[in-house]
């Protein structure tokens, strides 16, 4: 298993996040060019799990299209964490949006 | 054997029972459930305050800076600083600091002067690599990785897994087999940086704990120079067992601390929750769950603290510290899972901190020794023989 989230995008629109699950999961957001803009997770405080926060992450885009991906896990904050480690280690920075909310420690990975 | 606190104990306990109640709650509802962390901000203000208590380094030796606390006052603090969601695996948040590699106090000058005091300072981490894929129980004979002497240096080759903070950390104490005829004498502890050419964190171990993840480690002709050798060359097995027997009294104290306040939750909803026209608390089975937390409560504690007395008092302490482990770890799962079952379907949620301290719970019965090791280091001391 890949440790990279590998998915197919699909556009961040209200049809296709209403079809998803109400599960605890991560996902990334990306530009039309499919470059990430954020990486972020539904946790335990959000109100109907991915659905919500995915919700939420297209009305404050709304009018720029956008596309997601996502990955249901009740591991959360370890895969949240990991995948910014990713990101990090492919890019050498951190998906831009981000950059503005950084993990106070966060660490660092050599993905094989 | 005289378990009545002092005076001094009650003033210390009081404060930090308030600390945790006033300080530590609060913020924990606004934190995902699953946080380990909090914001700087509030991570300066909590490891003021603690400093304010004189409790700032729990675990170091005041030689090196740390409080005049013996080893039951530590447990004691142990038991309160565990009472909060995030409890089990980041106390408090870390606010009361924390002795971190204690194997660095017997290390050489110059290795204090680079690894300890910045440690202490707050200004390196550090990460303690044992277990392998081979096995992390017996690390006698499953430690694989290696380590070949060229000239001033040794060329590490191996891996590691299961290794808390490898990923934040600036260097990790790592042990290697330096004589492989040698067995248990043919190991080697070294200190590894973790920008040397080679070191690799490969990947992140999702487990029941969803956060302060483990990572797997590999090593690749990493060179480390000879000064790096901690203890003396084929003698790192010793460093890694005074661990593994002093942190036990520690650990089955966090245990305990969750239970505490598992139990407290449940006695206050039995008396509140009502079925078929009573509260729960009149039922006789809730009645029964909550005496059969109050001895595994009990037991446990009763074992950390002879455990921990003996430890303070000079005297050998390896089966205390295996019973205390051992009942600690066990009994405190059993008492969350009661707690879980009386709260009923709200015991699941992640609403209360009883879902997180199950998961975290069934780790403690594996993590710095499964029960089964524990077992055995008691025969081993009971029978007075070595294990084969």
């Amino acid at each position: 298993m890949s440790i990279r989230l590998e998915k197919h995008w699909k556009p961040l629109t209200l049809d296709e996040v209403d079809l998803l699950g109400r599960e605890l999961g991560v996902y990334q957001i990306a530009d039309e060019d499919g470059v990430v803009q954020k990486i972020g997770y539904a946790g335990g405080k959000s109100l109907f799990g991915l659905k919500s926060a995915l919700e939420k992450e297209f009305h404050i885009r709304e009018g720029r299209p956008h596309q997601f991906r996502c990955e249901v896990t009740m591991q959360y904050m370890s895969r949240y964490e990991e995948l910014l480690m990713i990101h990090q280690a492919d890019h050498h920075s951190l998906p831009p949006e981000n950059e503005e909310d950084r993990p106070a420690r966060l660490g660092a990975l050599n993905p094989a | 054997m005289d378990f009545s606190l002092t005076e001094e104990q009650k003033i210390i306990l009081e404060n930090v029972r308030r600390f945790v109640r006033e300080e530590i709650l609060p913020l924990e509802e606004k934190l995902d459930p699953d946080a380990t962390q909090v914001g700087p901000q509030d991570q300066e203000r909590l490891v003021s305050k603690v400093k304010d208590m004189g409790l700032y380094g729990l675990g170091i030796p005041p030689e090196f800076g740390g409080p005049e606390i013996d080893t039951v006052t530590h447990s004691l603090i142990a038991m309160e600083t565990s009472q909060h969601r995030a409890g089990l695996y980041a106390p408090c948040y870390g606010a009361f600091g924390g002795a971190g590699l204690a194997q660095l106090f017997e290390a050489s000058a110059a290795q204090k002067e680079k690894y300890l005091f910045p440690t202490l300072r707050g200004e390196k981490r550090g990460f303690f690599a044992l277990t392998e894929p081979s096995g992390g129980s017996d690390p006698a004979r499953a430690i694989q990785t290696r380590a070949v002497r060229e000239g001033d240096d040794w060329i590490l080759n191996g891996a590691k897994i299961f290794i808390s903070g490898a990923d934040k950390a600036d260097y990790g104490i790592v042990f290697a087999r330096t004589a492989p005829e040698k067995g248990r004498n043919g190991i080697t502890c070294f200190i590894v940086e973790r920008d040397m050419p080679g070191f690799h964190v490969r990947r992140v171990v999702h487990t029941l704990r969803s956060a302060h993840y483990a990572t797997e480690l590999q090593f690749e002709d990493v060179r480390v120079p000879h000064d790096n050798v901690l203890g003396e060359v084929n003698q790192g097995f010793a460093v890694a067992n005074d661990r593994l027997s002093r942190q036990r009294i520690p650990y089955a104290a966090g245990c305990l601390g969750a239970a505490i306040r598992a139990q407290e939750m449940s006695i206050d909803y039995v008396k509140l929750r009502e079925t078929f026209g009573a509260p729960l608390a009149t039922r006789q089975s809730v009645q029964w769950m909550i005496v059969d937390n109050e001895i595994d409560i009990r037991t446990a504690r009763w074992a950390v603290l002879d455990a921990a007395q003996k430890a303070d008092a000079g005297e050998p302490f390896r089966t205390e510290a295996a019973m205390a482990k051992l009942l600690a770890s066990e009994g405190a799962g059993r008492v969350v899972d009661r707690a879980i079952q009386m709260h009923g379907g709200y015991g699941v949620t992640k609403d209360l901190p009883l879902e997180r301290w199950y998961r975290e719970l069934r780790i403690r019965r594996i993590g710095e020794g499964p029960s089964e090791v524990q077992r055995l280091v008691m025969a081993r001391d009971l029978i007075g023989q070595s294990l084969h």
